[in-house]
């Protein structure tokens, strides 16, 4: 039952802080015991995972298969809440528990004045249980359990500070654009279990790969999917709930919506590549829809002056990249980039919360600057973790970033030299606003107010001593060979024999991009603040189109959002509840009483004139019966 | 004019007294008692009509309205009397509470 008490143990951490934690059960017991369950827990799960990947090495790799319970037997058709562990299965569960307990520990210094500590506590726990149930799902049911579980830990997280509006309504709109893609995935499944009778995903993806052809369209089922996909990893079109998500917690923001919850996407077209490798059509969509991402994501992050907007649309682009890979059918490799880019990217967004908490809760890069000495352990440890991100060899991002170029390229399932020019654009975009931050953070002169710069403090040692592990991940994580470990289960794409001669070109090509980002970077903030704003100056059309963010909120608003409300108030609201049903019901009413009052007319109350009538009533019965016998 | 038609009409004669005392009257007792000498109309009907055919059932039926008369009274005196305790007044159309 090892499998079941790695998804289990965060939900006893959930229960236990939900309740005896927080205003429900009355504030029982105190942030020693908060501490102690919401980060003890998930490492127990995390030293579980291991031990189940020992185990899994053990058994020669055949998948660990678990069945927990059964949920329901419909007919013929059984639903159980069954787990699976296999070579997949266990990188996600090793990033999601591995990543997930040292964000824990991080919290336990950041949120360590925040009076909803246990609250808090039992949030994170409730997203690690449903983010195992994701991974560990055999059955796409289960994984769609998670999935929409970790959207509501993300819709809860969001809007933890729900006192203020703008957070309650960034966790809304989280949670209503991914019932979006939702709706997609369910179709999806639907299609699928109409086709096969299972939603297991080991016996899809077998079925998908059997002698005979499986009668549902692959493609079909994989843009479905993909829609679904697209929601949870803020892929366009759906991707505008991500930069709004940032209004929570820099630890959620970490966790959920960098590291784990985002790649979900990702690991479910991984998951289900048995499909996708039928589905040529659905990956070249993926491929695109993945760069095109990629690219305007990257576009709009080269002019935000929030630190954790830049690292959100930094976010989107890199899992654009993983689409990326995916669309080329390089499964292995996106996920590769998943663990990569969860190691520096947790750094990144752990990183940007110490700024934030050194600076007691400013965001605004343009109010920061020489932060480097005040703060080094934070700066050195952002500084890798930027350069990782960035592609500069021999770090994390270098390696999986290039892998992900290089299939871009030449792989035989739809790669193209169209796709690696955009993807080669992004990265080089992306080392130049990764470093525009790091410089306009930590390096130049001080641009904080007196107040500010009196009280700016270095993290205590949880919050550092995690940042460093993190950035020494993301400094060595390009060594562990993820795409080799998952060969067996996720083969990557055939290869051109003749396009072999360019891999060594591309290389170079991929570091030189990552260099010169650096160097345009280094050229325009390093130097008098003069070089960025005359820039700023000349391209003051494109600058306002990137900082708007190419109004996509404001065209959804527009085009979706105003004809929604139009509908509602006039043909929903007006017409239908208050004219229809209100009018209905009004004018039944009011016939009632109009009958009534004229009814009520012959009630005088006076006995003679009911005699009178009684005397009219008699004669005209004896004359009717005189008549008619 | 036979006796029997002679009967008939002072009972119709009873009758018709009791309901115009009925509608015109507006003393709540003397409305009662018009009431009984509807009633005793009815009777005198029923006795009348009893003798000619010779049968006892009219005869029978009319203890039986005697029966319904008593019991009315016995109901509708404690009535009136409530009535007049509450408006100091026998004039029906001081009772106009129940108007739609």
């Amino acid at each position: 039952m090892m499998l079941t008490t790695i998804a289990l143990l965060p939900l006893l951490g959930f229960v236990l802080n939900g309740v005896l934690a927080t205003r429900l059960g009355g504030n029982l017991v105190g942030k020693p015991f908060v501490t102690v369950v919401g980060c003890g827990l998930p490492v127990v799960s995390f030293v579980l995972v291991v031990v189940a990947c020992f185990t899994l090495q053990a058994g020669g790799y055949a998948p660990l298969v678990e069945t927990a319970y059964r949920w329901a037997q419909i007919g013929e058709g059984r639903f159980e809440v069954g787990f699976y562990f296999d070579r997949l299965t266990a990188v996600m569960a090793l990033v999601v528990t591995g990543v997930g307990s040292v964000i824990h520990v991080y919290s336990v210094g950041y949120m360590k004045d925040d009076p909803g500590y246990g609250r808090f506590f039992a949030y994170l726990n409730l997203f690690l249980f449903f983010m195992l149930l994701l991974v560990l799902g055999r059955s796409l049911l289960v994984l769609f359990v998670g999935w929409e579980g970790v959207g509501l830990a993300s819709y809860l997280l969001i809007g933890f500070w729900f006192d203020d509006l703008a957070n309650a309504r960034a966790g809304k709109k989280a949670f209503i654009t991914n019932r979006i893609g939702d709706a997609g995935f369910l179709f999806g499944m639907f299609l699928l279990y109409q086709a096969f009778g299972t939603l297991d995903m080991d016996r899809i993806n077998a079925a998908f790969g059997g002698a005979t052809l499986p009668a549902v369209s692959a493609s079909l089922v994989g843009l479905l999917l993909f829609i679904g996909a697209t929601g949870k990893s803020a892929q366009i079109p759906l991707h505008v709930w991500l930069p709004d998500a940032m209004a929570g917690p820099t630890p959620v923001s970490a966790l959920i919506h960098a590291a784990t919850m985002v790649t979900a996407g990702v690991y479910l077209v991984a998951r289900m590549s048995g499909v996708y490798l039928h589905a040529p059509e659905a990956s070249q969509v993926i491929a695109v829809v993945g760069v095109t991402t990629a690219f305007f994501a990257a576009t709009i992050a080269l002019v935000q002056t929030d630190i954790k907007k830049v690292l959100a649309y930094s976010t989107i682009s890199q899992l654009g990249f993983m689409f990326l890979a995916l669309g080329v059918g390089a499964y292995g490799v996106a996920i590769f980039h998943v663990v990569t880019h969860a190691f520096f990217k947790a750094c990144l967004f752990l990183g940007a919360g110490s700024v934030i908490h050194a600076l007691g809760g400013e965001q605004d890069v343009r109010k920061m600057g020489g932060l480097a000495r005040r703060i080094p352990l934070t700066f050195w440890t952002f500084a890798i973790a930027t350069a990782a991100i960035a592609g500069i060899p021999p770090l994390a991002g270098f390696f999986s970033k290039d892998e992900i170029l290089w299939y871009a390229f030449a792989s035989a399932r739809g790669g193209s030299p169209l796709l690696w020019g955009v993807a080669a654009a992004t990265a080089l975009m992306t080392a130049f606003y990764m470093f525009r931050l790091l410089w306009l953070t930590f390096l130049g002169r001080s641009r904080m107010s007196a107040e500010v710069e009196h009280h700016v403090h270095e993290s205590p040692w949880s919050m550092t001593g995690v940042l460093a592990l993190l950035a020494l991940l993301s400094a060595i994580g390009g060594f562990i060979a993820v795409p080799h470990f998952l060969e067996p289960q996720l083969a990557l794409p055939a290869v051109d024999e003749t396009l072999h001669h360019f891999e060594t070109p591309l290389l170079v090509v991929s570091v030189v991009l990552a260099l010169a980002g650096l160097a345009a970077a280094a050229f325009l903030f390093g130097g008098p603040p003069e070089r960025a704003e005359r820039l700023r100056a000349r391209f003051a059309g494109v600058h306002r189109w990137l900082s708007g963010k190419y109004f996509i909120d404001e065209l959804y608003e527009r085009v979706i959002g105003r004809p929604l409300v139009w509908i509602s108030d006039r043909i929903f609201l007006r017409l239908g509840d208050r004219a229809l049903l209100d009018g209905t019901l009004n004018g039944m009413a009011a016939l009632g009483r109009g009958t009534g009052r004229l009814l009520g007319r012959v009630q005088t109350g006076s006995l003679h004139l009911y005699a009178w009538l009684v005397l009219v009533g008699i004669a005209g019965a004896l004359i009717w019966s005189l008549r008619h016998v | 004019m036979d006796r029997t038609q002679l009967l008939i009409g002072v009972a119709v004669a009873l009758f018709s007294l009791g309901l115009v005392g009925v509608i015109v009257r507006r003393n709540v007792l003397v409305m009662l008692m018009c009431m009984e000498l509807m009633l005793n109309g009815v009777n005198l009907s029923l006795v009348t009509f009893a003798q000619q055919t010779a049968t006892t059932v009219g005869a029978v039926l009319v203890f039986l309205v005697f029966v319904v008369a008593t019991v009315e009274i016995a109901l509708a005196i404690p009535i009136v009397l409530l009535l007049v305790r509450d408006k100091r007044t026998l004039d029906l159309g001081a009772y106009n509470e129940l108007k739609g």
